[in-house]
């Protein structure tokens, strides 16, 4: 019983901050009604003891990818006038395209795959169940390959972003730390030997 | 299968990913002038993987890697195309980037990328690497065409083939989500033993189908999912154009054959239509707007929607012949591709792009030899015998007769006799307008010679389709 | 204490008071809220007198006395009652909102960076039974929630409606975020050491009869620096404290907080303070083991070898604070992306080959 109370709340709580986050007309707003989705998302993976998704959703979702999210959108001035001039013209189109996604997800979920005979209680691990554990090992060995590949997007992800963004711009006054470091006495001091003076 | 086989069946992939790893640590660590020794390095990556694809030639078709990886005839022969491509790529941009002063050692660490992500698509066994690698194969793509980030147009460019291949691989991955729905497996030949299992239609599986075939429509380029070919062709720089027009190609046909014939061929019936349509609009579209366009990469990239068009037919009688036709297709057309960026290439000069229909002018008396490299290119391409072009098309519509089209088997003459309109017209400007300038074409012995080697062997292979053909249908499984 | 508190205390008194039976949710509410209130108000206890020992460490490096006049019905106590006395003011002080801030985000933020510096505390292990709730992914749980702590802070920054504000928000933002990486890869290391999330299974895994040589620290001592320094830049602590940056941008993301919502940031950062203290003792120093394991008496875990320990790494923050000046931003950066970085992904191939490898004393 309680397990459904918690549920509703965080389902009910889920939507309304995704609904938020698509209505809010501040930015922010809109970004921090994410943030409280993903952490209702999280608590509804809790609920179903695959506890290691829920807080890598919260690590890596909540914790750094919309910091950053944050840190643009605070830092753009977003003028929210011009990105809804469109909004009635473009009504029809969006309409169409969720009423099809609507029900292409309505045909998944009543396609019979998803539901576990009749019994809809969430599957009950034993207390030593580790599901970090049972993930990694599926990782590294049926989704070994699978899991390289990502790996792989990922190096090409940094050196993608690092190659479109790093540019030696002469007028920067960046202090070249590796010359800083290498510094010796001999280029700077010069040391004069000088006899005591007497009047 | 013990581990050992089965990294061995790996190995051009481990290989071509390790030498990656070298080649950017080297090129971040020593300063190499012009990236002479990046530029070597990748290229004896390209070569050892392509080495490693041809040492063990497989006769059979074998999955490893617990289901996602698949090794067979197919698949090796389309990475050995693919290494041998990127291998000429590479010779005709280096010259290209020094010139216009792009260069920088990403940007060959990024070719290699995306050639792993192609080899992985091309082995691809599973819904999810078939993804992964597209994905690999994507973003190195979109970084290559915003590498100038002083040009407008590329920026452009970049953004634009960036938002809307998000979008299809959204498609692509909405529709595999479906899939896995209904079947509850990501393995491709799984899904097909589920999938001819089932006796009744059932409608979610149609709805899966289109969001696939979308995503595989505008990873092609085909109508009307083509809005981002000729802006990506014409805004990137043209070594990038080079690679984007030909290489990827390959990778997205071995795509399409792993997901519809592996996948989804009890499907076939669903998706013989949704081609068909695609094939037709394709071929109508890039051949007509073709005609009126004055920059000839932007007209290269018209015809490349053309040419995608005729590669679905290949596709649509869901049938090994026709898939081998598709295939020799693919291959033919990537050959041509790749000679006509290269003769776009050879005419530029110093920070001077020769995109322009104009800069054809004359060229028969600036370099008769070219001149002719370019007309075979074209005759090619515009499907004249004998040249392999024609036999690409020949293969082609002789499946979709077979397989009961007449009518678009017409009409993919009558296109491509439209389409031979704008390729004749090069040869008309090379061979009977006056040049507007005459200055000497420049560039290295070895772009002189690869690219007239390129050309020949169009020539060449137009007397002896029969040997590719053999290759394909043996690739297919005959 | 807990197990005997609801065996003998509440589970009698609810099943009087509400006629539930022995176990029923009920009675396992009533146990996780006492718990939770009697952490919490150890934790602000010692809040408190972090504050007052801050006073006075930095008084004794300054040369100078520190506070020493708030007593008790006139006896002064050393100023013992400072704390009290400071907070008594700021409860009672106005919050004054700026104009055209953002009225909910204003008073929300203080709030957001508070509530995950608690939560943190849940699966904290005090001894081997003493732990508020005892989950596998518990070293996990710990990243999530001080990956969280940012929140306050950037969006403190950004409700104030004042650019200093805003500066020392996105300055925050970029550091916890760079920091939170490595601090993550120091734990990786910690993680693949003792094969398991669990922090009583990790203090256990250090047990041995070498006693102190046992522990981490020695095995994973590049990252028990790592670890300890990240936690200085992630509380925003001196010398990398340039999110407050009093000499360039005034107090930083706090500076139009007044009152109890500015005391609310103050108890926030003392509290990341002293989790980072408890952990460091946990993860790298054998929480309440002994340094002395074997030895009679001496030997014998205890939750005072971990306050111990953790009173130890306090100190350790305010003697570095008050020594060292303070980081340049870039400086910071690079410290973060350039050393510490590399240095733990290095350690942690090296963790585990040490594990393959069941270097003795500590992975045999």
């Amino acid at each position: 019983m309680i397990e459904q109370t918690v549920f509703y709340f965080f389902a009910g709580l889920l939507l309304l901050a995704a609904t938020m986050v698509i209505t809010v007309k501040n930015p922010v707003h809109a970004a921090l009604s994410l943030v409280l989705a993903f952490f209702c998302s999280a608590a509804i993976w809790l609920l179903l003891q695959a506890e290691f998704l829920a807080i890598v959703l919260i690590l890596v979702y909540v914790g750094a990818v919309m910091v950053l999210f944050l840190f643009v959108i605070m830092m753009l001035d977003i003028n929210l006038t011009v990105l809804r001039e469109g909004f009635s013209r473009f009504l029809p189109v969006g309409i169409s395209v969720a009423v099809l996604m609507a029900v292409s997800m309505g045909l998944v979920i009543t396609s019979g795959r998803f539901t576990t005979g009749g019994n809809y209680e969430a599957l009950k691990h034993a207390a030593d169940y580790s599901n970090t554990r049972e993930l990694g090992i599926a990782l590294f060995t049926d989704y070994l390959y699978p899991f390289e590949i990502a790996g792989a997007i990922l190096l090409l992800a940094i050196v993608a972003a690092i190659s479109l963004t790093l540019r030696k711009r002469p007028d920067t006054k960046t202090p070249k730390v590796e010359k800083q470091v290498a510094v010796h006495r001999a280029g700077h001091v010069r040391l004069v030997r000088m006899e005591a003076e007497k009047e | 299968m013990t581990l050992t086989t089965e990294l061995a069946l790996l190995a051009p992939e481990i290989a071509l990913l390790i030498m990656t790893s070298i080649v950017l640590v080297v090129d971040s660590l020593y300063d190499n002038p012009d990236r002479v020794l990046t530029y070597k390095l990748s290229q004896l990556a390209l070569i050892i993987t392509t080495g490693l694809v041809l040492l063990q030639f497989p006769e059979v078709s074998t999955h490893i890697m617990s289901g996602h990886f698949v090794s067979d005839p197919m698949s090796a022969i389309l990475k050995i195309v693919l290494g041998l491509m990127t291998l000429i790529v590479f010779f005709y941009s280096y010259d290209y980037l020094l010139e216009h002063e792009l260069l920088k050692g990403e940007y060959f660490i990024l070719m290699l990328f995306a050639v792993l992500g192609m080899q992985i698509m091309i082995s691809a066994n599973s819904l999810l690497t078939v993804y992964l690698g597209l994905e690999l194969l994507s973003l190195a793509l979109y970084a290559m065409v915003a590498m100038n980030r002083t040009s407008a147009v590329a920026t452009e460019a970049a953004m634009k083939y960036f938002v809307l291949g998000a979008l299809a691989s959204g498609m692509l991955l909405y529709g595999i989500s479906m899939l896995y729905g209904v079947s509850g497996t990501l393995e491709l030949p799984a899904l097909a033993t589920y999938l001819g299992a089932q006796t009744e239609a059932n409608l979610l599986l149609v709805f899966g189908l289109v969001f696939i075939v979308v995503g595989l429509a505008f990873k092609l380029g085909a109508v009307p999912f083509h809005m981002w070919v000729p802006d990506v062709y014409q805004g990137s720089p043209t070594s990038v154009t080079l690679f984007i027009g030909t290489a990827p190609k390959i990778a997205a046909f071995a795509m399409a054959i792993r997901l519809l014939a592996d996948g989804l061929q009890p499907l076939a019936g669903d998706w013989q239509g949704m081609l068909i349509v695609l094939a037709v609009l394709s071929m109508a579209g890039g051949n007509l707007i073709a005609i009126s366009q004055s920059n000839i990469k932007r007209m290269l990239a018209y015809s490349t929607i053309a040419h995608v068009g005729f590669l679905m037919l290949g596709l649509i009688s869901a049938n090994q012949t026709g898939y081998a036709s598709a295939m020799f297709y693919v291959i033919v057309y990537t050959l041509m591709s790749m000679g006509s960026f290269g003769m776009v290439i050879l005419l530029g000069r110093n920070g001077h792009e020769a995109d322009n229909l104009d800069d054809f002018k004359g060229l028969a008396e600036r370099s008769p030899w070219f001149a002719f490299i370019m007309l075979i290119l074209m005759f090619s391409m515009a499907g004249v015998p004998p040249f392999i072009g024609f036999w690409a098309k020949w293969f082609v519509i002789k499946e979709v007769i077979a397989a009961g089209h007449l009518w678009v088997a017409a009409l993919a003459v009558i296109f491509s006799v439209v389409g031979a309109y704008y390729y004749l017209r090069i040869v008309k400007l090379m061979f009977f307008d006056k040049p507007v300038q005459m200055t000497a074409i420049k560039s290295s012995q070895e772009m002189r010679m690869v690219l007239s080697l390129n050309g020949l062997a169009i020539l060449i292979l137009g007397f002896m389709p029969g040997f590719l053909m053999t290759l394909c249908i043996e690739a297919m499984g005959f | 204490m807990f197990g005997f508190l609801r065996d003998n205390v509440w589970s009698p008194l609810a099943g009087a008071v509400l006629s539930q039976p022995y176990d029923g949710y009920a009675v396992y509410l009533l146990d996780v809220l006492i718990k939770i209130i009697v952490v919490v108000a150890c934790v602000l206890f010692t809040f408190a007198y972090t504050t007052y020992a801050e006073r006075k460490v930095s008084a004794w490096i300054q040369l100078r006395i520190g506070p020493n006049r708030v007593g008790v019905f006139g006896f002064r106590m050393f100023g013992l009652a400072q704390p009290v006395a400071d907070g008594i003011k700021a409860i009672f002080k106005e919050i004054i909102i700026p104009t055209r801030a953002s009225k909910l985000l204003f008073v929300l933020a203080p709030i957001l960076a508070l509530g995950p510096a608690f939560a943190a505390w849940a699966v904290i292990p005090f001894n081997d039974v003493m732990v508020l709730a005892d989950i596998n992914a518990g070293l996990l749980y710990i990243i999530a929630m001080t990956s969280l702590a940012v929140y306050g802070i950037i969006i403190a920054g950004w409700a104030s409606n004042s650019k200093y504000a805003f500066l020392g928000s996105l300055r925050s933002a970029a550091q916890i975020v760079s920091y939170e990486i490595s601090m993550g890869f120091a734990l990786v290391c910690v993680l693949v050491a003792a094969g398991s999330l669990n922090l009583g299974d990790i203090v256990n895994a250090q047990s041995g009869k070498y006693g102190f040589l046992n522990w981490y620290w020695l095995p994973l001592l590049p990252m028990f620096y790592v670890y300890f320094v990240s936690g200085l830049a992630e509380t925003n602590r001196l010398p990398f404290d340039v999110v407050e940056g009093e000499s360039e941008i005034v107090a930083g993301f706090h500076v139009e907080y007044s009152g109890i919502a500015f005391a609310t940031f103050f108890i926030a950062e003392y509290t990341n303070m002293i989790l980072i203290s408890i952990l460091t003792s946990i993860l790298f120093l054998g929480g309440w083991l002994s340094p002395f394991q074997g030895i009679p008496v001496v030997g014998a875990p205890s939750i005072f070898w971990l306050l111990g320990k953790t009173a130890l790494f306090l100190f350790l923050f305010l003697w570095i604070r008050w020594t060292f000046p303070r980081y340049r931003y870039d400086q910071i950066m690079r410290l973060g992306w350039k050393v510490f970085l590399p240095i733990t992904i290095v350690w942690v191939v090296v963790t585990s080959v040490m594990v393959v490898a069941k270097v003795p004393p500590w992975f045999s």
